[in-house]
């Protein structure tokens, strides 16, 4: 019994495919080192990562299948992305939207005076558990 | 047999989701840490040898394209071309591999480690963690990155011997799919990671 | 041959067989060396409860700790500050990781998910017996973590205090990394089996709900603990080469960490829930022998609940210094998350509305667990609000709130499924009588034990805290002395259920009159649970009709 029956081309056509997908996938890679050495300022990873996403994408739609198989199989694959996308989103909207703000009530200290034996010089945090 | 090929196939595929997080992770905090410390991430990667780089990708290219011919044997019955294939994927894969070592073994001469091993003299913003903290990343990315090559070229070489042996065919080739969709993982990470290191400016 | 069934107890019209999945083959190596679904979540069964023996006793040594502010029993000093500090890391660690993370995936479904789908086993049977030795590899390691030196960071290995101390976060965090890869696998397996091991006849909305809870979970295990696992790895390697990513002193962002730690503990608790939540879906229909409010509703919940849970986890850095931006919608989107679990409490409730409901231990867990996860899930809203985390977040308050529903929500489910397929698994009634009177003991205790921490949490007490001011200190001691009554009845619960193992009666096929396909085997099963491939023919919980047909 054949496992496949969406292999409608014969292994020539396939093998054929497949050499002109990896042609592909070298003229890409060509294109991506050569945008590299021009400067488009903050451009430059929007290129480097959309032309690495295309990459990506052929491998796994045809030297993967991904094209031709049940489509589970691309949606796990398509989630694995999505759900890492999530993570790299919020956190470059947390990282970047952070402002650091000073608190309100800063005010300078009060001069430090010579330390009593065995006393802190700074005022110990109230979070010091080892006092009794 | 279809129902064992397509349970076989989902778990690989639901295996190498886990692969795409576990890497994500890294890529997420080199994206997070390149935010932090831009200009010192930009100095840090002329340090990379671009056309290693770009050698070592189109090198994983044209493996990727071998591993997927292999497969293409095993179904239509050529046990033989698919061994070849499959070793011609592992040759591939080894000279990658030896590509890397060169260039590790330039980078530890010039005292580019890890955090607290790193030693490199003449970067620009002298007390920045953030040459370090590249060069950190680097290494742990294609350390593991590198160790995945070597289990995919173990797998490879068992798969070629039983190839050779005539044990897949159109009715069963579930293992020779299998092992070239890691690979092919394996060529997707490092397609995103060749121009993050390589190329960024 | 058709069979109309009645409600109340079933015996099965067909003599019991002489050899099921627990006599079948014998010798520790037969277990060993099983790939046999059921014995692995029996296995599974004896290695979680283990692990929740440990983690409970290190939960009455923090309670014990907290009984006065001076830390004496009978006047003596027994316990330091640094002690204190591992018993609770310990505590929640052990707990998290070793226990309710696999409990009702690995233990209970393992064991009944391939029988209510009609299965023989799981899609990978060898992956599931590796997800096993993978847990004990990890439990070794956690172990040994706790001889040589211990960790006292707390469960959330907060740098940059855990990229520096000393102690064996080392071994603690490799402890987890494979544990983690242990709950992969388990994951992976069942997804497969979920897609492609179904009956005949069985299409998705034909499945029991435990199913897709199950499933739910199995796909946040996927998605999730990868990133668990690197964030190990990255904890590690910090710790010894100090790359510079978690530690501020060296150029790294503390917030960092919580962000990668979060991104899989957030939908890590909907991994411990989830399954519970299966679990009551299972429960309530077969003991109110009615059919379940809103299937559909349930299963897409159940979904909705797994792929919601990733978008919250900031809730868990509102005060550490994550952006007010990220606060705000981090803020509306888990208020968005606590839906699907409102959609089930009312399907539940509505489910038992006028119906024939009987009061075996099972259902007791069950409205206890109603009861109980009601109250953690609105606490919950309650640290949604970002005004009122702001002053409540690491304090008792929180403390309680998380008890409620991981051990009021997900323990209790536990619970109820346990005795719910007590019988099925060992073949032996279990002692109603000292099933309920544990179970009060349990619920009592239990909220003796967390409920005055609201109390205290809502007054300022903060949590991971040694010393106390002494106002506290009456509030502390109820809630020590409501451990002890919550410790009784799981220890008397683990006698009764033991005892079965000897002396209980022997259990009919279906005792409860389930309508799921696991009933339809005998009790214990067979090595490969079915005699005849089962077919369906009903809807699930279809109590008006009930007839099953083998072909």
């Amino acid at each position: 019994m054949s496992t496949h029956t969406e292999h409608a081309e014969s292994p020539k056509a396939e093998a054929v495919k497949y050499a002109a997908t990896l042609f592909v996938l070298l003229i890409l890679t060509a294109i991506t080192v050569g945008a590299s050495y021009i400067n488009f300022g903050s451009g430059n990873i929007v290129i480097a990562l959309t032309i690495a996403t295309i990459k990506a994408s052929i491998v796994g739609l045809i030297f993967m299948h991904l094209l031709h198989d049940k489509p589970v199989n691309a949606i796990i694959a398509v989630a694995g992305f999505v759900f890492l996308g999530i993570f790299l989103m919020f956190d470059f909207l947390d990282v970047d939207s952070r402002t650091n703000p000073q608190p309100t009530n800063l005010h300078t200290p009060p001069a430090i005076t010579a330390p009593a034996a065995g006393a802190p010089a700074t005022p110990v945090p109230a979070a010091d558990q080892r006092k009794e | 047999m279809e129902q064992q090929f397509d349970t076989s196939k989902i778990g690989m595929w639901l295996f190498l989701v886990t692969e795409v997080l576990t890497f994500g992770g890294l890529f997420a905090g080199f994206g997070l840490m390149q935010n932090k410390y831009p200009q010192e991430f930009v100095a840090a990667h002329e340090e990379l040898k671009r056309w290693a780089g770009s050698t070592n990708t189109v090198v994983l290219l044209v493996s990727s394209f071998t591993a997927v011919m292999a497969v293409l044997m095993a179904r239509t019955n050529q046990g033989k071309k698919c061994a070849m294939y499959l070793w011609a994927t592992v040759g591939f894969a080894g000279i990658f591999m030896c590509i890397k070592a060169y260039e590790y073994s330039v980078d530890f001469s010039e005292g580019l480690f890890p955090g607290k091993y790193y030693s490199h003299h003449g970067d620009l913003i002298a007390g920045s963690h953030g040459y370090a903290t590249f060069f950190s990343f680097y290494f742990m990315m294609t350390g593991l990155h590198g160790l995945h090559v070597l289990i995919g070229m173990v797998l490879m070489s068992w798969l070629a011997i039983r190839a050779r042996r005539g044990d897949f065919s159109d009715k069963y080739y579930t293992p020779v799919d299998l092992v070239a969709l890691f690979w092919h993982l394996v060529d997707m990470i490092w397609i995103y990671l060749f121009p993050l290191y390589y190329l960024i400016t | 041959m058709e069979r109309t069934l009645t409600s109340g107890a079933i015996l099965g019209d067909r003599p019991r067989p002489a050899k099921n999945y627990l006599n079948e083959t014998k010798g520790i190596w037969s277990w060993l060396s099983t790939v046999d679904h059921k014995r692995i979540g029996i296995m599974y069964l004896i290695a979680v409860c283990t692990a929740f023996l440990i983690g409970g006793i290190f939960a009455l040594l923090v309670r014990l700790a907290l009984l006065n502010p001076q830390h004496t029993l009978f006047g003596k000093h027994w316990v330091t500050a640094e002690m204190y500090n591992r018993f609770f890391t310990l505590h929640g660690a052990i707990m998290v990781f070793l226990f309710i993370i696999p409990s009702v995936p690995a233990a209970l479904g393992n064991f009944v998910l391939p029988m209510m789908l009609g299965a023989k086993d799981v899609a990978f049977p060898r992956l599931n017996l590796a997800s096993f030795y993978l847990w004990c590899a990890g439990a070794a390691l956690a172990i040994s973590s706790m001889v040589f030196g211990a960790v006292d960071t707390g469960w959330t290995f907060y740098t940059p205090y855990s990229t520096t101390t000393d102690g064996a976060v080392g071994l603690m965090t490799m402890a987890v990394f494979i544990l983690g890869f242990s709950s992969i696998f388990t994951g992976l397996n069942f997804i497969a089996t979920t897609h492609k091991l179904r009956a005949p006849g069985m299409g998705w909305f034909d499945m029991p709900l435990f199913i897709w809870g199950i499933y739910s979970t199995a796909i946040i295990q996927i998605l999730a603990t990868p990133v668990l696992a690197i964030t190990m790895v990255l904890l590690l390697i910090e710790r010894v080469f100090q790359i510079g990513i978690f530690d501020s002193r060296i150029g790294g962002d503390p917030v960092l960490f919580q962000h990668f730690f979060w991104f899989y503990s957030h939908p890590a608790v909907y991994i411990m829930i989830l399954p519970g939540m299966a679990i009551i879906s299972e429960i309530i229909p077969t003991f109110c022998r009615k059919t379940i409010f809103g299937y559909r509703a349930i299963a897409y919940a159940s979904v909705s609940l797994a792929l919601l849970s990733f978008l919250v986890w900031g809730h868990h850095l509102f005060v550490a210094g994550e952006s007010d931006l990220a606060n705000v919608i981090f803020s509306a989107l888990t208020f968005l998350v606590a839906i699907p679990s409102g959609v089930k409490m009312f399907n539940w409730l509505t489910t038992m509305y006028k119906g024939n409901i009987s009061f075996e231990t099972p259902m007791l867990y069950a409205m206890a667990f109603l009861f109980l996860f009601a109250i953690g899930g609105l606490t919950g809203i309650f640290f949604a609000t970002l005004a009122v985390d702001i002053h409540l977040t690491d304090t008792y308050f929180v403390v309680a709130h998380f008890h409620y529903v991981m051990m009021g929500g997900t323990v209790i489910a536990f619970l109820g499924g346990l005795h719910y397929w007590w019988p099925k698994m060992t073949g032996r009634m279990y002692s109603e009588k000292w099933g309920r009177i544990a179970c009060a003991l349990v619920f009592i205790g239990f909220n003796m034990t967390f409920g005055s921490q609201f109390v205290m949490g809502g007054r300022g007490m903060p949590r991971r805290y040694f010393n106390y001011l002494d106002q506290f200190q009456p509030i502390h001691a109820f809630s020590t002395y409501g451990s002890w009554v919550l410790g009784s009845g799981l220890f008397l619960t683990a006698i009764y259920l033991l005892a079965s193992l000897k002396v209980g009666k022997l259990a009919p096929d279906n005792p409860w009159g389930g309508t799921t396909l696991e009933w339809e085997s005998s009790s214990p099963p067979v090595m490969h649970n079915f005699e005849e491939q089962p077919v369906l023919e009903h809807e699930p919980y279809d109590y008006r009709h009930r007839t099953v047909t083998h072909v």
